[in-house]
């Protein structure tokens, strides 16, 4: 059993496998639909029950959701690929076997790009295959060892799954997590995944560590390193801060027991979110003892053509480039507009009917710092955007001053939701007329006689007087600018 | 009949797999028959090539829903049910 040595700098090496729920409308090889259900066993049928005779039939917007991401992820769509049976006998399977996909998966060789703070790092693909989702248990009157008994429900039974496995090309969990942010808002730009979803996203992570002087120039680590290092898989792990947590406890807890002089064990080990640590699982199955052989119920498929047919649209990255040049938009503007695909609908949907300036501003400033300062996402008003448009016009056509509409119209819509017109009317905040404002300046001329001779003497402070004064009358909500213009103007 | 020897520990770690213990008699029984059914199969590899029907590929349906089963037909065949999830033993 090789290990890293006991002196020396360690380096700790983390590969993954990343289950994504692809955003389909029926399960992978029935017609049940995979939308989240109140009641349990209620989007089940005789195929993803597994009863004896039901055949399943392949999802064409599965296969098209898998090409989409492996033409994302750049990725080889070999002209063969096929589905196997994974044996294993546990409940959440109906059958026995899961459908999954072994020898041929319909990604290859494929790449991720991502920033790590101001690092941009590359990590390879090696393959993802579609799958189909288990059902989910319940393990009733204490934990999965002590369990009185155990409930099923299948509705999730039979959702596709595309489990994507990366090189062992992370160094450590920080980067896991940023690969993970970034794989996310890819397959949410390509329209196949569901962040929001319960459980859409999930992580099993390999995770060793050797010497650091194994470490390459170029971050490599010799294949033979590798297999000499016992790792252990981590599991359970359901969201990014989830998978930087967990691994960053597992490679501690390797470092230590390397540094004690103990040998790390080859195991399965279980992410337990609320202590915050990994614990062993007993783990009987090794990768023989699933026994994999051809599922003969569903022919083999032929898509690798559908790489040229299949349009997908314009990936964050590109779309950021294009923001920069396009709007003339800062890097970090550019970041935050591009970070999810409805931000960056938003955008441009505003940028076309106001000003590109202003846009970037109501968006990238105002709505996502509103936001944010909330522990709000976009998503939490999903359905309000147009309240938000409604307000930018407003400023667009200076009806409403930027400061009032930041800080009380926008406020109040996400404290007390209310829409921005209502807003505006109970607090008065409509910039006051030409007109009252002219008014308001003849007024003021009439009422101050002496400030009005000592402005005819030249005295500077005379106009900052009846400037002041306009104001007054006009509750604030005249621009003091334009005030002061409207009254040299009578004072001719 | 087979030439391909069975050892009763393939026969225990396969029954394992499956979750199904096995007494002592039932694993020698088991043995015999594993080798008995290996052997059949040896016998199959023996029936020479015949031409094939071709095969089928890229068979699909498109993505659109299709009604199932109601939640008390999915149970209905499940000898223990409990607030409309099949019941069963603790799993490990
Ligand atoms: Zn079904």
């Amino acid at each position: 059993m090789a290990q890293a040595q006991e002196t020396g700098e360690l380096a700790v090496i983390i590969g993954l496998e990343v289950h994504v729920q692809l955003e389909t409308d029926t399960k992978i090889f029935c017609g049940c639909s995979t939308a989240a259900a109140d009641e349990p066993n209620t989007n089940t049928c005789p195929v993803c029950l597994g009863l004896p005779g039901a055949l399943p039939v392949l999802n064409e917007g599965a296969v098209e959701a898998a090409v989409k991401v492996g033409k994302a992820i750049d990725a080889t769509i070999p002209e063969r690929t096929r589905f196997h049976r994974k044996n294993y006998y546990y409940p959440d399977l109906p059958k026995n076997f899961q459908i999954s996909q072994y020898d041929a998966p319909i990604c290859q060789d494929g790449r991720l790009e991502f920033s790590v703070g101001d690092e941009r790092r590359t990590v390879g693909i090696r393959r993802a295959h579609l799958e189909e989702d288990p059902g989910s248990l319940k393990h009733k009157g204490g934990s999965i060892d002590t369990a009185e008994y155990t409930l099923v429900d299948y509705n999730r039974a039979g959702t596709p799954l595309l489990e994507i496995v990366t090189d062992p090309d992370f160094r450590d969990a920080a980067e896991v997590r940023a690969f993970l942010a970034k794989l996310e808002e890819v397959l949410e730009y390509l329209g196949v995944f569901d962040a929001g979803r319960d459980g859409s996203l999930r992580v099993d992570a390999n995770l060793s560590v050797v010497a650091e002087s194994e470490v390459g120039a170029d971050g490599s680590v010799d294949a033979d390193v590798l297999e000499a290092a016992n790792r252990t898989e981590v599991k359970n792990i359901s969201s990014h801060k989830g998978a930087e947590k967990a691994l960053a406890y597992e490679a501690q807890r390797q470092k230590n027991a390397i540094e004690r002089g103990r040998a790390v064990q080859q195991e399965t080990r279980h992410w337990d979110e609320s202590r915050g640590i990994t614990v062993s699982m007993r783990s009987k199955e090794e990768e023989k003892d699933y026994r994999y052989y051809r599922e003969a119920d569903l022919p083999p498929l032929e898509v690798a053509d559908w790489k040229e047919e299949i349009d997908i649209p314009e990936l964050p990255d590109a779309r950021r480039e294009r923001f920069r040049e396009e709007y003339g938009l800062d890097v970090e503007a550019a970041d935050k507009l591009t970070a999810t695909k409805q931000v960056a609908d938003f955008y441009e949907e505003l940028a076309a009917e106001f000003d590109a300036d202003l846009a970037a501003t109501w968006v990238a400033d105002n709505l996502l710092g509103e936001l944010n300062y909330r522990d709000m996402q976009v998503t939490d008003i999903d359905g309000r955007l147009d309240e938000v448009k409604r307000l930018v016009e407003l400023v667009a056509a200076e009806e409403i001053t930027a400061k009032n509409a930041r800080e009380t119209v926008l406020r109040s819509m996400l404290d007390d939701g209310r829409d921005p017109d209502t807003v505006v009317a109970e607090e008065g905040l409509g910039k006051t007329t030409g007109d009252e404002v002219q008014q308001a300046v003849e007024a003021a001329i009439e009422e101050n006689p002496g400030a009005v001779e000592d402005y005819h003497a030249g005295e500077d402070g005379a106009i900052n007087f009846l400037v002041g004064q306009v104001m007054q009358k006009t509750g604030g909500s005249a621009d003091p600018g334009d005030v002061n213009q409207l009254l040299r103007e009578a004072l001719e | 009949m087979s030439e391909t020897p069975v050892d009763p520990d393939q026969v225990r770690h396969v029954a394992s797999l499956a979750r199904v213990s096995l007494d002592e008699e039932e694993v020698t029984e088991f043995t015999e028959q594993f080798a008995d059914i290996l052997g059949y199969f040896e016998t199959l590899d023996e029936v020479p090539e015949v031409e094939r029907e071709p095969e089928l590929t890229n068979v699909m349906r498109p993505d659109e829903g299709r009604a199932g089963l109601s939640q008390e037909e999915a149970l209905q065949n499940a000898p223990d049910t409990e607030d409309g999830h099949f019941k069963g033993p603790r799993v490990s």
